[in-house]
């Protein structure tokens, strides 16, 4: 399901342009890699809900933590 | 005839580059419509008309940058006409014709760039020979140099922020805050909501500045001229900071109106909305220009505490750390609790250190109450 | 240490005449008037009758007879003392000289170097005065060379020398007198051009007298905040066109100061390859200060007004700055 991934990194853009995909690394913390606050780690989720019609709760949030956490999550929803 | 100025977006700006019209001569205009596109050294506004009429004349064009006050077009009141001697002269220059076309000179470098930019080549002035337009006017009508704007906010940032330490004399105040009750009644909240209708505890914080701030006058308001006037609503500023590490970031602060008023949901919209707004370059001139007091915060990315500098002519600005858990004494048991380093910056002609504490005491009370925010 | 350009360029031919026997240096007055300008003053003395040769007033012969020697193995350095008079000796460099090669199919090669001056300034008149470089830079088969610094005027002669065709070496008669340091790095090429000044809002482009006037008129635009990059053609045959244009795809706009008439001119080749090789860069039209359409004047201010001067370098450098 690479092409999870890749929503996941299109979406990412949306909220922090300045993200290069190469420099992204899939094991440390997404939030300090790209500087999200909680403004934006919002903005990311609405989009993501947009995008892929996943609602995360925010009781899931602290399992969020990597990149990969992410995608694994995202996997197990869809 | 009303003549209508450039107004000034912010106490650090003195001058603007008129970007876009979003009105023509002939259009009906109201209080409070978007007429105008003006950027300043910080961001580009949409500028708000305070007067309800007709536009008549444009008298400042796209890429030309003026002083706050310069009248940048004419309207004419509701009812108003003018007999046809009073008609003046169309202002818009047209280019010199050459003799061969009347086609408007446009360097081969500038149409270049302006295919790549997206700019419409109709909204810029030339300045090169002949009134041609050069690839600097395709730039500065695309929102200029990347670096130069980052240079040139952070001049405006020094400019204000040098101007604050050397007039205003500021105290500090801080206060831990349990942050238990908020976390557990937005997270209650928060679960019957939809991802889109969620609250962050930045919202609350806001309120609850907001709230404390109608009931301390003195820390809302403007100091000018030797005196200070206390505003008569709180339009909280939101320190908002611009992504693009890169280029140098850089921080703005717009107003979040009647923030007293409205519900936290309500306060979480507007939150949202200014955030995209600001970074997306499109704050209204009235945002920029009436915040009464200030909230910074780092979030929870930051560090526990932050001292923040006042924004002139304003008198305080209250800080927000990182929410973090920490051992809590609560009814004669410890136990974990999530806190926040709540700071006030206050300006020392206005008020003392002990209203100040009143002041910080009372957002804290209003946070550990969040049903009643 | 400082040296003159004429010393610099005398320097030069005392080295080749002194490590290659087959050197000789020949034209009108070059011996026991010690050249026009006297570039070869004491040759005769140094080297001796045989390789500092006094020639009849006859370009079209002796310039011919230079190739002749060249055909034959020397390497003959042919002194004509204008450009002007070296139309008398068309024939032979347009029609033998520069066309040898081709016609025997690559087997004979013309090695010779004709050094001339150019230009005007010296109250000298119509017949004495003109920068034709362009007719030269207009034939295939020939190289054309216009040292405008002390280093090029060192530096030029040996590998004009080593080349294996026609060289012609245009000196401006109003460099002879300047003087500069001259660096140990003074050895040079003789296929670029070269950046004399970098800049960002406009290309200078200009070569051999006008060099000192263009890069005094990047001086004073530099007072007046515009950023002039100055282009020194040095070789105008073959043109180095990529350094043209990597300049003006930086500053998008040129100007081109050439002494030469304008029409048909060197400036207007530049023109014409910034068209074709730049369009999309430009940000205004090119400009170019040559000389004004006259036989070059006598009387003193009536000379200056007809050539490239700085001021009009620089008001045009403003007028496609739209700064007029």
């Amino acid at each position: 399901m690479e092409d999870i991934r890749a929503v996941v990194i299109a979406t990412l853009k949306k909220i922090a342009p300045e993200v290069e995909e190469q420099e992204l690394k899939d094991d440390s913390p997404l939030r300090s890699q790209v500087d999200l606050d909680s403004m934006d780690w919002l903005n990311f989720l609405i989009a993501l809900h947009g995008s892929l019609s996943i609602d995360i709760p925010e009781a899931d949030y602290a399992r969020l933590i990597t990149l990969s956490d992410l995608v694994d999550y995202l996997k197990t929803k869809i | 005839m009303i003549a209508f100025k450039l107004p000034s977006l912010g106490a650090d700006m003195d001058e603007g580059t008129l970007l876009e019209w979003r009105v023509k001569p002939g259009d009906q205009v109201k209080r409070g419509d978007v007429v105008a596109v003006v950027d300043t050294t910080k961001t580009a506004v949409d500028v708000e008309i305070w007067e309800t009429g007709t536009l008549f004349e444009i008298l400042v064009h796209p890429g030309e940058k003026i002083p706050v006050g310069t009248v940048i077009a004419t309207l004419l009141a509701p009812g108003e006409v003018l007999s046809p001697g009073e008609i003046p002269p169309a202002r818009i220059a047209e280019p010199a014709a050459t003799g061969v076309s009347q086609r408007r000179p446009v360097s081969p470098a500038a149409r270049k760039h302006a295919e790549e930019l997206g700019v419409n080549l109709d909204q810029v002035t030339g300045t090169g020979p002949g009134g041609a337009v050069t690839v600097e006017d395709v730039i500065k009508a695309a929102g200029g140099h990347p670096q130069d704007k980052a240079a040139d906010m952070r001049r405006t940032i020094a400019i204000a922020m040098s101007r604050s330490k050397r007039e205003i004399p500021h105290y500090y105040l801080s206060e831990t805050i349990a942050l238990g009750n908020a976390v557990a009644w937005l997270s209650k909240v928060n679960a019957d909501r939809p991802v889109i209708e969620r609250i962050l505890m930045a919202a609350l914080f806001l309120k609850a500045v907001a709230r404390a701030a109608g009931q301390y006058p003195e820390m809302n308001g403007f100091y000018r001229d030797g005196q200070f006037s206390q505003a008569a609503a709180v339009h909280v500023g939101v320190a908002i900071s611009l992504r693009g590490a890169a280029l140098g970031g850089g921080l703005i602060a717009p107003a979040l109106h009647d923030v007293a008023e409205k519900t936290p949901g309500e306060v979480m919209k507007g939150l949202s909305n200014l955030v995209q707004r600001a970074r997306a370059g499109s704050l209204k001139s009235s945002e920029l220009s009436d915040p009464t007091i200030t909230v910074t915060n780092l979030g929870d990315q930051g560090v526990e505490s932050v001292f923040g500098v006042i924004y002139p002519p304003q008198v305080a600005l209250v800080g927000f750390g990182r929410i973090c858990e920490r051992p809590w004494a609560l009814n004669g048991e410890i136990k974990l609790m999530p806190v926040v380093t709540a700071s006030l910056a206050a300006d020392h002609r206005v008020s003392d250190g002990h209203r100040g504490a009143l002041f910080l005491a009372r957002i804290r009370e209003l946070l550990l109450r969040p049903e009643d925010l | 240490m400082k040296i003159s350009y004429r010393e610099a360029m005398r320097e030069a031919m005392r080295e080749a005449l002194a490590t290659d026997p087959r050197v000789f240096l020949m034209g009108e007055d070059v011996g026991r008037y010690g050249g026009s300008y006297a570039v070869s003053k004491g040759f005769l003395e140094e080297f001796g009758p045989e390789r500092i040769r006094d020639t009849p007033l006859s370009e079209l012969a002796f310039v011919g007879a230079g190739i002749g020697a060249a055909l034959g193995g020397m390497r003959p350095i042919v002194e004509v003392m204008t450009v002007n008079f070296s139309l008398l000796a068309l024939d032979q460099i347009v029609n033998s000289a520069a066309a040898l090669r081709h016609m025997s199919g690559g087997q004979f090669s013309v090695p010779l170097v004709i050094r001339m001056t150019t230009g005007a300034g010296r109250q000298l008149a119509a017949q004495h005065s003109h920068s034709l470089e362009n007719w030269y830079a207009h034939v295939p088969g020939i190289r054309v060379l216009a040292p405008a610094t002390i280093a090029d005027a060192r530096g030029m002669l040996a590998p004009a020398l080593a080349d294996p065709d026609p060289v012609i070496i245009f000196e401006h008669a109003q460099l002879y007198n300047m003087e500069d340091e001259l660096r140990n790095d003074w050895q040079c090429d003789i296929g670029t051009a070269r950046v004399r000044r970098e800049g960002s809002q406009v290309s200078l482009i200009t070569y051999g007298g006008s060099l000192p006037k263009t890069m005094q008129a990047a001086t004073e635009l530099a007072e007046a905040g515009i950023s002039a990059e100055v282009v020194d053609l040095r070789v105008l045959r073959p043109l180095d066109s990529e350094t043209i244009i990597a300049s003006v795809q930086k500053t998008r706009r040129a100007v081109v100061v050439d002494e030469g008439w304008r029409s048909g001119s060197l400036a207007a080749e530049i023109s014409a390859r910034i068209m074709e090789q730049a369009f999309y860069e430009l940000d205004a039209p090119v400009e170019r200060v040559c000389s004004e359409e006259v036989p070059i004047p006598y009387a003193k201010h009536l000379e200056e007004a007809a050539l490239p001067q700085v001021f009009k370098i620089v008001s045009a450098a403003k007028a496609v700055m739209g700064k007029s």
